[in-house]
């Protein structure tokens, strides 16, 4: 029964996955495409926490923690990016 | 209107702390677990360009007064020298030892030569990515 659900979520974070996939390749605007990039990372560390599950392993919980920090810090960057237009600034200019 | 990222600022000064903590973390659950010193270069890099992002080069710089290609350099004489040691001791290149002791505050733990190899090769792994975002960055 257990199995069952667990790979029923699976199937179905694969389906969110391709949705905000959609949205990645036909996305009216950029701030659409980050939106859906950081769902898909949400969606990934659900998913490899339900997969660490399955496999009855905690080696993949590391995998959880670097994927949040990595989908922390390009968020960062592409919402930087988007409203003042350069990433990483030269100058303190405050 | 003047902008201003107090909330980003005051946020990564918080979270550059906990993710130094795993790239230390990662780097010390080495050889037995998943991690080791690529990963936790990795880690600590990624730590180093969210400051970069949240602060600017000019007070990064000034914090972190280190030439990161000298600190590539560094590593990887660490690396390779780790390497030659063990021909001291007449074995093989990049032999490496381990042993158990009994330390006053970790009670017995595994002391091993390769630990000295994996800081190297995280500390290679720490210049070579600063140094290409950083190039990369001063470019455009």
């Amino acid at each position: 029964m257990i199995e069952a659900m667990l790979y029923a979520a699976l199937t179905l974070y694969g389906v969110a996955i391709a949705i905000a996939l959609y949205r990645i390749i036909f996305g009216p605007s950029l701030p659409d495409r980050v939106i859906a990039l950081d769902m898909i990372g949400v969606n990934l560390i659900s998913a490899i926490a339900i997969i660490s599950i399955v496999f009855g392993t905690r080696s993949f919980l590391d995998v959880i923690l670097i994927l949040g920090i990595l989908a922390f810090i390009s968020t960062i960057a592409f919402s930087k990016y988007i409203e003042r237009g350069v990433i990483i600034d030269r100058k303190r200019n405050d | 209107m003047r902008t201003n990222n107090v909330i980003l600022r005051a946020v990564v000064k918080l979270v550059v702390f906990i993710i130094l903590t795993l790239a230390v973390y990662l780097f010390l659950s080495g050889h037995h677990s998943p991690g080791g010193g690529f990963i936790g270069g990795l880690v600590l890099a990624s730590a180093f360009v969210l400051l970069f992002i949240a602060f600017d080069i000019e007070t990064v710089r000034h914090a972190i007064p280190f030439d990161f290609k000298k600190v590539a350099a560094l590593g990887a004489f660490i690396s390779v020298s780790t390497g030659f040691a063990s021909l001291v001791f007449g074995e093989a290149f990049l032999t490496q030892a381990f042993d158990y002791f009994e330390l006053p505050f970790f009670g017995k733990t595994e002391l091993s030569t390769v630990t000295i190899f994996e800081s190297g090769v995280a500390l290679v792994v720490v210049g070579v990515v600063v140094t290409i975002i950083l190039s990369i960055v001063e470019d455009v």
